[in-house]
């Protein structure tokens, strides 16, 4: 089994042999699976290339043809017609060398563009896929140097290579074709310059390797670490970290800067290093061909004619050293792209789900078990059943596991034994359309997207009118506040929402969720940052959202799971169930608790002592 | 968002250009050298058919001896050598250099972006200046290393090409030559055109980033609502939005490139038929028609490629302005021009008269902060009250100097904070603020992110205490203990966890003025008693201004203070302002309101309308 397996050890720079040719293996899996869909693009702009080319060839012919024929038949008597095909031949020739070449250059572009667009939205939909239990330690700032340098990295490859390579071949190839055809002897003196060139490209391709894949790693360090700064610029600004970060970063940078001096200086030996052999043979066919002239085995303008075709032979080599050093950059970012996307989520999609279209909101957790990754069970057992259309509160100390309980219902993480089901169906059998319908969970962290009001609580249903949009917004009473906006509902609230104050976050996350209006709705500390007023009149709309009557085809209402650490909360719910280390330790209605004089009766006790 | 940058797109190519010289100042000699070497390579490329010719005219004659073929060959070798050696060589002489630069100016940028403001940074996505740190950086350097040398390498080829060619016909030079006023022309269109698209990606592919990273930071709003698939959506049309502008920046290059090489062509070719009229009329011998279009072959070159290096010089030219925009960006939280130093801050607060409004604020809606007057004496721990959206965080933010007051002053012991450094004054500040911002450090890392030098106690002393007071002991449990790593921003913590952590970070600053925004709100009642508790005793000596939404927060300051439309309209204590504020009741006494759990002492202050306390404790001014 390879220990490079997705994005396990994608900073390892030395890799063994095996691991090595598994990531090349993978990257050029990639780019093949990238080339395919875009094939036939990818045959024309090719033959794009070789006709340009060969337009190309075409013109220095043509003025051999007027000196040699034209000339001669313009003196000898005005005969004008070969000149005029020479002149006629040049100007097409030209014509459709330039055109050819426009046209390629644009072919390429699209090429390479469709394959970038692929690759991103592949990228993209993929880390969408990904579980959090992914996200938590892959950091934001990998993903967007995936996106953003790696394919960078492509794009080079793609924007030159396609036309370095092709016309490269083509020129090569039939310079030697003609190389051969004047003198089979230079033509193998030609091939052997190929086996120093072999060697030294053997050469060129393992240093290089090494050098690219640091150089990903290395600036996505550096990426990293800037967007980390960028994103808590706040915290970095109180706590006086500017000096530390910014020698951290000298110190990424002038890293990022040796790697890219150490490939950039592969490649400065590696281009010399084939002109020079190129050189080096160009000269032993003077040599050779020199003593054969002298022997009579060979023509003086033969010997001349070789030495050019020589020399042209060799011409589009640093074209070809070029590709090549793109083709190892991409490849190196192609290694951590297909990494990315190698990484299963934990959570899957079922293959054969069980269709829900309409969900009742009945919850059962059977036997459940779950912890975090390889870590301690943070749910050691778990027997609950919630019925359809119940609200219920659930109270208990921090860390005691309530989120996790809530993060387990809306599938964000999948439990790790045990059942967990929604209207009798195994979470795991739902498709994730009929899950996210019927579970909707607003969480701890309100999160907004830059964009408007309107646009953040559009987010719970994206179908909604401005009207149902601005009706989900009075009823958690955020209306008047974002009216008093300068734009109203067509506010941008700025990145992450820094426009808008926490507690107006809190509220228009809220008034998502009312608009999205599931069936089980679950609220993880929903209103902690609100005002007393405020929250009374989110609790309000919610109590009439959560009563009967409303629910869609005279259903028994919503369930609700409402997680919160103010108590005022607990006074709609029908049921309260007291967490503690994982388990639930009380489970009854708020009075039946408060009566019996357990933790819950305590906790009520101390919460109603703290409010005057 | 994409309008925070638009740019004003009106510098031309040489001031842009021009604004690297600074930079490139100190690495000109070895840019020369490059540019020597580059040349010397062509010199040389050109010379070796001169040798053959030789070679052709004497050594290979019939009859004369070997020794002449060895010298040739011998020669074409060694320049042979000597080409590759120059290549070698312009690569030596300007790589390290430029990679100095790139990285001299990635380093000073990212010390510029860590020193502008936070208003800055509210307006500006991540992902669009990471674009500007990384992707325009890169280009900039290969152009300094590469396209700019090319260019010049090109530009001295053809030019010494075309004049070659004038001599040798002036009439087929002149042909040639007028190729060149429509090339021009088309150039000086090219060049805005081409400028404008190569913005626009740049901008396109920056704003993409940002895109990705709002994506990843908010992936959990978006799987809570299975939005993935209209993220995705929207993702894509933005990516094909990018794909658009590449591909007609791509087709605009092309155009460019078409009529560059086509235009000689055309020349040439109707120089090709004058040509060989001229010839047959006697008036240009055959050696100079030959010799005109074989130097013709050698010019084609350079000249096809000065298409593609246009473009990756306006492109360098996008680049340098995307990266000057920022750093022209006025940093307007500064320290002062001759700082006040305050050793060991007391940790008196007075807000004298403060206004602020946000930058973007329509002109007719009043500041959000309108005057505020307020004392915290040192030592004291304050309360601030107020309704959701009403100021507080805007008020404590000023205190750090996170913003700058619009008017008024903001004193801390007497001196206005703007008169000291920001690191002294943030030396004297710590903040807790509402949303936790973590990194994704381990425990021991981020609670000692701003730790003070405490005598005779080691940062585990600090750590400890600084958990051990904000009930945050749980670390020790950790998988890891506190070296656990705790995620980006700290999400694989629990949430009161999460603010523990933030808290026990601002307490272990043991700083002289502590701000905290809701620093509870995430704690249930018993936890959050304990915090309470741990915190009074710990704040005894240090000044705390504190935001409360709750009764039980509250209780842990010595006094109150009333945020209200922009102004503090009371000071006191909890119970004086219970009994006398409405407005106070209104925010903070839920009970009230709700009949079966009313409190019934509560009764006794409704309806009393006392005088409101404006600015209290002016008397601790000295
Ligand atoms: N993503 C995660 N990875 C690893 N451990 C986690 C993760 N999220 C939570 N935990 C751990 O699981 C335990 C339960 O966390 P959970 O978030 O469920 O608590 P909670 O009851 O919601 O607490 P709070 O009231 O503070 O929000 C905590 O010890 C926490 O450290
Ligand atoms: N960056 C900003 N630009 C413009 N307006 C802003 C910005 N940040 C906040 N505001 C506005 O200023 C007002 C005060 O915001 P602030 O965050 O200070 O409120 P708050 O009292 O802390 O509220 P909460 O209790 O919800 O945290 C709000 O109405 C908010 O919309
Ligand atoms: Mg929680
Ligand atoms: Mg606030």
């Amino acid at each position: 089994m390879s220990t490079t397996t997705g994005t396990a050890n994608e900073d390892r720079v030395e890799l063994s042999k095996a691991d090595s040719k598994a990531v090349r293996q993978r990257s050029v899996r990639l780019l093949r699976t990238l080339l395919r869909p875009v094939r036939r693009r990818f045959i024309i702009t090719v033959v794009l290339v070789v006709l340009s080319q060969a337009a190309k060839v075409s013109g220095p012919l043509l003025i051999a043809y007027g000196i040699d024929s034209a000339l001669p038949a313009v003196r000898s008597g005005g005969n004008l017609l070969p000149l005029l095909v020479t002149g006629g031949g040049y100007l097409l020739a030209a014509v459709a060398s330039s055109w050819l070449t426009a046209t390629y250059l644009t072919a390429t572009a699209r090429l390479s563009q469709a394959m970038l667009l692929d690759l991103r939205i592949q990228v993209f939909r993929h880390t969408q896929r990904l579980s959090l239990e992914f996200h938590e330690t892959y950091t934001s700032g990998r993903i967007i140097s995936r996106q953003t340098s790696d394919l960078e990295a492509l794009r080079e490859l793609l924007d030159s290579g396609i036309a370095d390579l092709a016309s490269g071949i083509i020129f090569m190839v039939l310079t030697a074709v003609s190389i051969f055809s004047l003198d089979w002897i230079t033509g193998l003196l030609v091939l052997a310059a190929a086996v120093p060139m072999y060697f030294l490209s053997r050469w060129y391709q393992r240093r290089s390797q090494a050098a690219y894949r640091s150089s990903r790693v290395v600036s996505a360090r550096l990426i990293v670490h800037f967007i980390e700064t960028m994103t808590g610029i706040r915290a970095v600004k109180a706590y006086r970290r500017e000096k530390d970060n910014a020698a951290t970063y000298d110190e990424l940078a002038e890293d990022y800067r040796r790697v890219t001096v150490r490939s950039i200086n592969l490649n400065g030996i590696f281009q010399p290093g084939l002109v020079l052999i190129g050189n080096v043979a160009v000269a032993v066919v003077l040599l050779v061909g020199g003593f054969r002239v002298l022997d009579h085995g060979l023509a003086v303008g033969a010997l001349l004619a070789l030495l050019l075709a020589t020399k042209r032979f060799f011409q589009p080599i640093s074209q070809m050293a070029m590709f090549y050093n793109s083709f190892q950059s991409a490849q190196a970012a192609l290694e951590k792209v297909s990494g990315l996307l190698e990484e299963v989520p934990t959570v899957l999609p079922p293959r054969t789900p069980v269709p829900l279209p309409r969900a009742q909101g009945h919850i059962r957790f059977a036997g459940v078990e779950f912890g975090y990754g390889s870590g301690p069970a943070v749910l050691p057992r778990l027997d609950l059943d919630i019925p359809a259309g119940q609200t219920v509160a659930v109270v208990g100390a921090t860390g005691a596991g309530k989120s996790t309980l809530a993060k387990l219902i809306a599938r964000f993480y999948d439990v790790t034994a045990g059942s967990l089901t929604l209207d009798g169906v195994e979470l795991r059998q739902l498709s994730i359309a009929d899950l996210r319908r019927a579970v909707v969970m607003v969480t701890q962290e309100a999160f907004l997207f830059s964009g408007t009001v309107a646009e953040n609580i559009a987010l719970g249903n994206p179908a909604a009118s401005r009207a149902e949009i601005e009706a989900a917004a009075r009823e958690v009473g955020a209306d008047g506040f974002i009216r008093a906006l300068p734009d109203g509902y067509d506010t941008d609230v700025n990145k992450r929402g820094g426009r808008v104050s926490a507690g107006q976050r809190q509220l228009i996350s809220f008034a998502r969720a009312f608009l999205a209006n599931p069936a089980v709705l679950i609220l993880d500390e929903a209103t902690s940052s609100l005002d007393i007023p405020s929250e009374r009149m989110v609790q309000d709309g919610l109590h009439q959202l959560l009563g009967g009557g409303s629910g869609p085809g005279g259903a028994p209402g919503r369930t609700a799971l409402i997680i919160a650490h103010r108590l005022s909360t607990v006074a709609i719910a029908d049921r309260v169930l007291v967490v503690h280390d994982g388990r639930i330790v009380e489970d009854g209605s708020p009075a039946e608790l408060i009566s019996g004089g357990g933790r819950f009766a305590a906790l009520h006790g101390a919460w109603r002592d703290s409010l005057v | 968002m994409a309008d925070a940058h638009t740019s004003k797109d009106n510098s031309t190519l040489f001031t842009s250009l021009g604004r690297l010289a600074p930079q490139l100042k100190p690495i000109i000699w070895p840019l020369i050298w490059g540019l020597l070497s580059a040349l010397a390579a062509s010199v040389v490329a050109l010379v070796v058919p001169q040798v053959y010719r030789v070679l052709v005219n004497t050594a290979l004659q019939p009859g004369n001896g070997t020794k002449g073929l060895w010298t040739g060959a011998a020669v074409v070798l060694g320049l042979g050598i000597l080409e590759a050696g120059l290549i070698a060589l312009r690569r030596q002489f300007v790589i390290v250099p430029a990679t100095t630069v790139e990285t001299r100016m990635r380093t000073s940028f990212y010390r510029h972006l860590q020193s502008l403001a936070v208003e800055f940074h509210d307006r500006w996505g991540s992902g669009q200046l990471l674009s500007r740190a990384m992707s325009d950086l890169n280009f900039m350097r290969r152009w300094m290393a590469f396209g700019a040398i090319m260019l010049v390498v090109t530009t001295l080829t053809v030019v010494i090409g075309v004049s070659l060619m004038f001599s040798m016909s002036w009439q087929l030079g002149l042909i040639f030559l007028a190729a060149a006023v429509p090339i021009a022309i088309f150039g000086f269109r090219f060049r805005l055109s081409y400028g404008r698209v190569s913005r626009k990606s740049q901008d396109q592919a920056g704003d993409l980033a940002t895109a990705v990273e709002e994506s990843v930071h908010g992936i959990r709003v978006l799987k809570a609502f299975g939005r993935g698939p209209e993220a995705l959506d929207s993702f894509a049309g933005q990516a094909q939005e990018l794909q658009a502008t590449e591909i007609h920046k791509a087709k605009s290059l092309a155009v460019f490139s078409l009529v560059v090489t086509l235009l000689p062509e055309l020349a040439l070719g109707s120089g090709l038929v004058d040509g060989i009229l001229l010839v047959s009329a006697g008036k240009l011998d055959v050696g100079a028609l030959v010799a005109f279009f074989a130097t013709a072959a050698v010019v084609a070159g350079p000249v096809e490629s000065m298409g593609p290096l246009m473009a990756m010089t306006l492109t360098a030219k996008t680049a340098i302005d995307r990266h000057f925009e920022v750093m022209d960006a006025v940093n307007t939280v500064t320290d002062p021009a001759s700082p006040v130093a305050l050793d060991s801050a007391r940790g008196e607060l007075e807000f004298r008269g403060v206004h602020f409004r946000y930058p973007d604020t329509p002109a007719a809606t009043r500041d959000v902060l309108d005057g505020i007057n307020l004392t915290l004496r040192a030592g004291e721990t304050m309360a601030l009250v107020g309704v959701t959206g009403c100021g507080k965080s805007t008020l404590l933010s000023l205190v750090p100097r996170l913003f700058d007051v619009t008017a008024g002053t903001l004193m801390l012991d007497g001196v206005d904070v703007r008169q000291l450094t920001l690191s002294a004054l943030r030396t004297h500040v710590a903040v807790a603020f509402e949303d936790t911002t973590l990194f994704s450090n381990s425990v021991r890392d981020n609670v000692l992110l701003g730790a003070a030098e405490q005598p005779g106690l080691s940062p585990e002393d600090v750590l400890e205490q600084a958990l051990e007071v904000a009930q945050a002991s749980f670390a020790y449990t950790l998988p890891q203990g506190v070296d656990t790593l705790i995620g980006e921003e700290g999400l694989s913590l629990s949430g009161g966890q999460r603010q523990r952590i933030a808290l026990a970070r601002a307490i272990a600053a043991r700083p002289a003025v502590l701000v905290l925004d809701d620093p509870l709100s995430a704690l249930d009642v018993n936890t959050e008693e304990r915090v309470t508790e741990r915190l009074r005793s710990v704040l005894e000596s240090t000044t705390t201004l504190i935001v409360a939404h709750r009764p039980s927060t509250v209780s842990l300051a010595d006094r109150v203070a009333l945020l209200q439309d922009g102004r503090i309209t009371a000071v006191g204590t909890h119970s004086e302002l219970l009994a006398a504020n409405s407005h106070y009741r209104y925010v903070l006494a839920s009970l009230t309101e709700e009949p079966r759990d009313l409190d019934s002492h509560l009764e006794t202050g409704l309806g009393e309308e006392l005088a409101e306390e404006l600015g209290a404790g002016k008397e601790a001014g000295a």
